[in-house]
């Protein structure tokens, strides 16, 4: 009797849900960053593209290093992030179709108002993370393979400092996202290098604030690609195709300008730029 | 923090559908759980048989899977570039109670193993008196330890409502499509908005004690007119 309750609870969950799926309106898939869904620019800008399409689209948020595994696998129609470079091998190697920028935001180093190595008020990235390292105030990396993390080595190569030398030591790495790190980094008072659009919106600052900014070097831009349907035959090409193309029409590109948290604007768009 | 339970207490419509797929996903995976876990423990449990051992030893360390490496194994099968990939389950509530399923089911047989092991100890002579087949003693033993077993059950509940790991794998936190209790929290920890994970971490717990009660004045009700 139990037995057979339980059997029809399950049965008939399963099937509402696959009942559910199959009624769902159109929707694609993107594979996307946590700076992009953490800061609200995703809750600010696709109920737009849905009212006009009428496509419902729906984020996975990762790092940049998964989510870009993830579509390589197949298991997305859309990629959205922010490492130039590792998207460019991924259209190189035929996962992707083509790759366009859409906008760009910049790093910024925030550290504790203390400022234990004195970096405050710099704008030179390099001798920034370089006085970092000289007086072994902890640094807290994301350590994840992300957008992020990438640009973070690529500064630290620039200012000839071997991080994993001093990993577990002064340089801290927490393999989680940029909020998880900024949760941590601020709890063991160290530096950390954010995309200025996550700590906008970050809601943890304490005595937190932005130590180092405005250096060419910390330009953050993000690209969008469309995930090969001929390496990937499930994958949504026209709808995919037609949130690209919004993403990068005056009216997507004016709808990530208008996004703005505490009246500051986060990400500068600059399709075709 | 005050601001934080008035979120909470405003109880919107998106609050209410990340409330419900939680509840459905880990309800659903539960009794799927329960429907493998039971009889497959009551076997265990009641029956002496070459290799039982080993598939204690298993269940029982089977009870401790990490939900992460779950979430792993569940992508892998469901990716589009795994064996199962043609589906079109990965990233739907459908993967999410795969995963809870596959956590859930060792706790469930196992803890369900030594219910039926206990109360076979007391009915084993009976049974043999009796030439009472396999099946009617299963189902004998299940029935008459469905009281404890309610307990096993709410187990592998706590379990699954609990887990964030293997859900924000298969299902990717999505928004208005996979978001659940437990990963809302952890999204909003990761956006910095403390209290309001914190008062979501207490409403989880208020759902996890109202099941509870629910089971349990089922149980209450139950026994009541079972001697009425």
């Amino acid at each position: 009797m139990l037995r057979r309750h339980l059997l029809s609870l399950a049965l008939g969950t399963v099937l509402a849900f696959g009942a559910g799926t199959a009624r769902a309106q159109e929707f694609i898939l993107v594979q996307s960053t946590t700076s992009t869904q953490n800061s609200g620019l995703f809750d600010h800008i696709l109920p737009i593209f849905q009212e006009k399409t009428g496509i419902e689209v729906r984020v996975v948020a990762v790092g940049t290093g998964q989510a870009i595994k993830n579509a390589e696998n197949g298991d997305g129609d859309v990629l959205f992030v922010h490492a130039k470079a590792a998207e460019e091998k991924f259209v190189a190697e035929g996962h992707g179709v083509s790759r366009a920028d859409v906008m760009y935001n910049d790093f910024v180093i925030v550290g504790p108002a203390d400022d234990p190595a004195g970096v405050a008020g710099m704008n030179d990235v390099v001798a920034a993370l370089s006085k970092i390292a000289e007086a072994q105030a902890p640094f807290a990396s994301r350590g994840d393979d992300s957008g992020t993390n990438k640009a973070e080595l690529r500064l630290w190569k620039m200012a000839g400092i071997d991080v994993q030398a001093a990993s577990g030591g002064w340089y801290r790495e927490t393999g989680s996202g940029m909020g998880a790190t900024l949760n941590t980094g601020t709890g063991m008072n160290a530096y950390i290098l954010t995309d200025r659009a996550t700590w906008i919106a970050f809601g943890n600052k304490g005595d937190y604030r932005i130590a180092v900014e405005g250096d060419a070097k910390m330009f953050n831009q993000y690209g969008i690609i469309l995930v090969n349907p001929e390496k990937h035959g499930h994958v949504k090409a026209e709808a995919g195709q037609a949130f690209i193309d919004w993403v990068l029409s005056d009216q997507g590109q004016a709808a990530i300008a208008d996004f703005k948290v505490d009246g500051q604007q986060l990400f500068f768009p600059n399709a075709g730029g | 923090m005050a601001e934080a339970f008035g979120l909470i207490l405003r109880w919107d419509r998106e609050l209410s559908v990340i409330v419900m797929l939680s509840l459905q996903v880990t309800l659903s995976a539960v009794a799927l759980a329960c429907l493998i876990g039971l009889p497959l423990g009551a076997l265990v449990g009641a029956f002496r048989f070459p290799g039982r051992g080993v598939i204690t030893v298993l269940l029982n360390a089977l009870m401790g899977l990490p939900p992460v490496v779950v979430g792993l194994f569940v992508y892998l099968m469901l990716s589009a570039a795994g064996p199962l990939g043609v589906l079109g389950l990965l990233y739907t509530p459908t993967a999410m109670i795969i995963a809870q399923t596959i956590l859930v089911t060792p706790i469930i047989a196992a803890l369900t193993k030594q219910v039926v092991e206990d109360l076979h100890g007391e009915y084993a002579e009976q049974f043999a008196s009796f030439g009472v087949t396999a099946r009617t003693r299963v189902a004998a033993l299940l029935w008459d330890a469905r009281y404890s077993l309610l307990t096993v059950a709410l187990a592998g509940f706590g379990r699954a409502v609990a887990e964030v790991g293997a859900v924000l794998i298969v299902g990717g936190n999505i928004n208005h499509v996979t978001r659940v209790m437990t990963t809302t929290i952890a999204l909003e920890t990761s956006k910095g908005n403390l209290q309001l994970a914190l008062a979501l971490g207490v409403l989880l717990l208020g759902l996890a004690v109202v099941v509870n009660a629910g089971v349990m004045a089922l149980r209450v009700s139950a026994v009541r007119a079972a001697y009425a």
